[in-house]
């Protein structure tokens, strides 16, 4: 029997054959690339190969690396296995990646999404013998609204607000949710919006690629003693509770994130609004997923790997679970 | 029921008061009385008792969203809450074409009261089936009212400020109003806003005045001679009313307990003067000392009062304050004058009544060395009472102090932990704690507070790195840190593994300077067990 196409090493998920680590956690010679988040995208490796559409991002996070890019649905050859990216729907550029040795296929979903998202490619189930899936929501509590729900709600925040004559501040990643909901939120009005100084570089890659969106102007760059009454601000979650937060006076804050969903979680971290979007797989999906992939064997990790692999058995698939650093949507 | 899960969803949804009492100010004013009356009824924290067991909600929602046990457990654990846990599992079922609305009045009379006497299947037709005509927050606040945890951040305090401004009367009269049983109905509801005295409900009860700790040196009170001093007793703080020849006897936690102190009942009934209500301490005590609060406890956890229980568990009254006298309130006046009206009233009901006796230390200074005689006494410490006070509501600061004596401490390590509930599910904040027996580690205290939100996130952080196995939610971790815990006193407790009980205990500091081995041991504990004053129980 020879050894399983990829597994777990103290660099990475090694795919031996291929002599390449996948989102490898320390520095490797070789790195294939899901996405751009810092939990998969690291610093230190001597090359790097993504999805086309996500390089412009790499090329953000780890600046003077060796980064090549592959257009979706092209094969290359490494070593005695074929690599393909496939869209994964989490962020702009984020793929699957399909590594395929002697007609045995494996599928690495990284983070992925099945809800349509403006800013970036639709998911897409590709077949496979096993399928190394994320579990960060996997618990039949974790169900998304439609996303225009979702944006219909923010923007009535954000209407509320300035009635209210206060600033709107919405905290979210900096990198793909930030997006998302400036998409989402340019089909329902034309009101730009500001952006902490971490978002606004991301914003530039998505427009480069032809994402529509709602103009962006940066808080920092705004005169100071200006009022933001009225105004929606999105920043990331660590600028909560800074002096950043200052100049905002009198703010409603809210939060979009699958967490979300849980009052509990929201009441904790004190905001006064929860929206729950995800860029991550729900329950329901996830189930729908794995069917479609038609694998026989599926792989967690991360989140509610063990919930899910166990599910899994006791409906007769193989399941396990690999361990691996990372994070899926922190709470931070 | 749509416009009261409205409202539970406009209170959940905001950090701030004042909007909160907007909100409950919009809807009381505009729902229909019979229903509002249920509304103050749930938020003022009543509840269905014993109504449908939460095991067999759960039980029938896993059915309904067709998932096994463990992974409803699992969700739960993440939750914190079981209402909540429902109606997120039942979600996206598709509800049936949308019932009719029923107001919350309906609801309660029509659906929720009924179903109690019926049998479990069709208490499970009648609950599956309003699920799914529910969308998800209805189902959510559905599942609030049958499990009987509200739990919405609304205090007492602010209906009660909301009905007040809606009344227009002063906010202690509807306080008041709100005290002691009464029935949720149209006709309750309208009396609340009647403007001149009502017509007096003899079991009604005043709210009770509570102490705030005491964090300021003592010196800042002021003079000694504007203060009473008394001991803090450690027993069941009381109301008793003795008015149109019924006695009443009410908790601080407004239950009726009058049926639990038959003794009290009948000297109240005998020696005490008609029109009378009484504020004190009910106590198990002995020979001029009062016995371990868990004696007490016996009067409260039987079933049945044996004569043996009675005897076992003799109590007394200690009388604080006076509240009603000749059927008139008195509140307003001071309290100087007030206790000397009380000392005459129990002077005739003696020995079951007793004044609270005062404190004679002429100082500052001697006060607080009096203090340090509290555990020998049995109290808890000294109650700082301004002289010239009236009697307040609440826990409003400034005219009572609880000084309470230093608690007791141990160093403990961290052994086991598991998610809290309500605003800190998924988060790690259940600790068990355990100290050294024999080269072992023995948990000895469970302790849910005492940290900072940042310190409960760093020890979060750290345990789910550090986790060596899971027991379901529960996880053991690596025996690595250790935590100062104080406590009230201990107890011989053949039911726990370290034969001892700790009462009160709770986190004094993360004690990051200190190695695992440097814990305390079992037999170091138990030593307290002889200590004048620690022991808590003798059984």
């Amino acid at each position: 029997m020879s050894p399983p196409l990829l597994r777990i090493d103290d660099h990475g998920l090694f795919c031996e054959a291929g002599g390449f680590h996948i989102d490898p956690w320390r520095p490797v010679e070789r790195a294939v690339i899901s996405h751009g988040h810092g939990d998969h995208a690291r610093w230190g490796s001597q090359a790097y190969l993504g999805a086309e559409p996500s390089v412009p991002i790499l090329r953000r996070r780890l600046s003077e690396a060796r980064i090549e890019g592959v257009p979706f649905g092209e094969t290359v050859r490494m070593g005695e296995v074929a690599v393909s990216f496939h869209p994964a729907g989490h962020i702009l550029g984020s793929a699957q990646i399909r590594v395929e040795r002697g007609g045995e296929v494996w599928v690495f979903s990284g983070d992925y999404k099945r809800q349509a998202d403006p800013t970036c490619e639709a998911f897409e189930p590709v077949r496979c013998h096993t399928f190394i899936t994320e579990a960060t929501f996997a618990l039949p509590i974790y169900r998304w609204d439609p996303t225009e729900e979702v944006a219909r709600e923010v923007l009535a925040w954000w209407d509320a607000n300035r009635e209210a004559g206060r600033a709107s501040v919405l905290f979210c990643y900096a990198l793909g949710k930030a997006q998302r909901l400036l998409g989402e939120l340019a089909r329902l009005t034309d009101r730009a919006v500001f952006v902490h100084g971490s978002v606004e570089p991301l914003n530039e890659c998505y427009r480069q690629a032809g994402a529509a969106m709602l103009p962006t102007r940066t808080v920092s760059e705004t005169a100071r003693g200006k009022s933001f009454a009225g105004e929606l601000v999105l920043a990331p979650p660590s600028a909560g509770g800074s002096t950043w937060m200052r100049r905002f006076g009198d703010a409603s804050t809210a939060f979009a994130s699958g967490w979300m969903r849980v009052r509990g979680t929201r009441r904790r971290r004190g905001f006064d609004r929860g929206f729950v979007l995800s860029d991550h797989i729900d329950w329901p999906d996830l189930l729908r997923t794995i069917e479609e992939t038609g694998a026989e064997r599926v792989l967690t990790t991360h989140g509610y790997a063990d919930a899910l692999a166990r599910y899994l058995r006791e409906r007769g698939m193989a399941a396990g679970t690999l361990s691996t650093p990372f994070q899926g949507e922190t709470e931070d | 029921m749509r416009r009261f899960a409205q409202l539970y969803e406009a209170l959940d949804r905001t950090t701030s008061t004042n909007e909160k009492v907007a909100a409950l100010v919009a809807y009381l004013s505009s729902a229909p009385p019979e229903d509002a009356a249920w509304a103050v009824w749930f938020l003022t924290g009543r509840r269905l008792k014993r109504f449908l067991p939460s095991r067999l909600l759960a039980g029938w929602a896993m059915a309904e969203a067709g998932i096994p046990d463990w992974l409803f457990e699992e969700s739960y654990a993440s939750v914190g809450d079981l209402a909540e846990t429902i109606s997120l599992v039942l979600d996206g079922r598709g509800e049936e074409a949308s019932a009719p609305e029923l107001p919350l009045s309906r609801w309660m009379s029509e659906r929720l009261l009924p179903v109690r006497g019926l049998p479990e299947e069709e208490q499970r037709r009648e609950v599956t089936g309003w699920w799914r005509g529910l969308p998800r927050w209805e189902t959510f606040v559905l599942n609030k009212l049958l499990t009987g945890e509200l739990r919405v951040g609304v205090s007492q305090t602010l209906v009660e400020r909301a009905l007040a401004r809606i009344a227009g009367v002063p906010q202690p009269t509807i306080a008041h109003r709100l005290m002691g049983a009464w029935e949720p109905t149209a006709s309750f509801y309208e009396g609340l806003f009647s403007p001149g005295v009502e017509e007096e409900d003899s079991s009604r009860p005043y709210p009770f005045y509570l102490a705030s700790p005491l964090e300021q040196p003592v010196e800042e009170l002021g003079t000694r001679e504007e203060w009473l001093v008394e001991w803090k007793w450690d027993g069941i703080r009381s109301q008793l009313l003795r008015r149109g020849g019924d006695v009443h006897l009410w908790s601080r936690g407004e239950e009726l307990i009058t049926e639990r102190f038959p003794e009290l009942v009948r000297a109240a009934a005998s020696l005490l003067p008609d029109g009378v209500v009484l504020d004190g301490e009910i106590l198990a005590w002995r020979e001029g000392r009062p016995l371990p609060f868990a004696v007490l406890q016996r009067r409260i956890g039987r079933k049945k009062l044996t004569d043996k229980v009675l005897a076992e568990a003799p109590v007394v009254f200690v009388g604080y304050d006076l509240l009603e006298e000749g059927g008139k309130d008195v509140r307003e006046r001071s309290l100087g004058e007030r206790r000397e009206a009380l000392e005459g009233i129990l002077e005739r009901a003696r020995p079951l009544f007793q004044i609270s006796s005062r404190v004679d230390a002429p100082t500052w200074e001697e006060v607080a060395r009096v203090r340090e005689e509290a555990r020998d006494r049995g109290v808890e410490g000294l109650i700082l009472k301004r002289l010239g006070s009236p009697y307040r509501a609440g826990r409003r600061r400034g005219d009572w102090w609880k000084w309470k004596i230093d608690p007791f401490t141990l160093d403990a390590v961290l052994v086991y932990a598991q998610p809290g509930h309500g605003r800190r599910a998924n988060l790690l904040t259940d600790y068990t704690f355990a100290v050294w027996s024999g080269g072992e580690l023995v948990p000895v205290a469970k302790a849910y507070s005492g940290l900072t939100d940042e310190e409960i996130a760093t020890l979060d952080a750290w345990i789910r790195r550090h986790t060596v196995q899971k027991f379901g939610p529960v996880r053991s971790v690596e025996p690595v840190q250790v935590f100062e815990l104080a406590f009230e006193g201990i107890a011989a407790s053949p039911r726990h593994k370290s034969g001892i009980a700790v009462r009160f205990p709770r986190i004094a500091r993360w004690r990051t300077d200190k190695r695992p081995d440097q814990a305390d041991t079992l037999e170091g504990i138990r030593r307290l067990l002889d200590v004048p004053g620690t022991a808590v129980a003798s059984k």
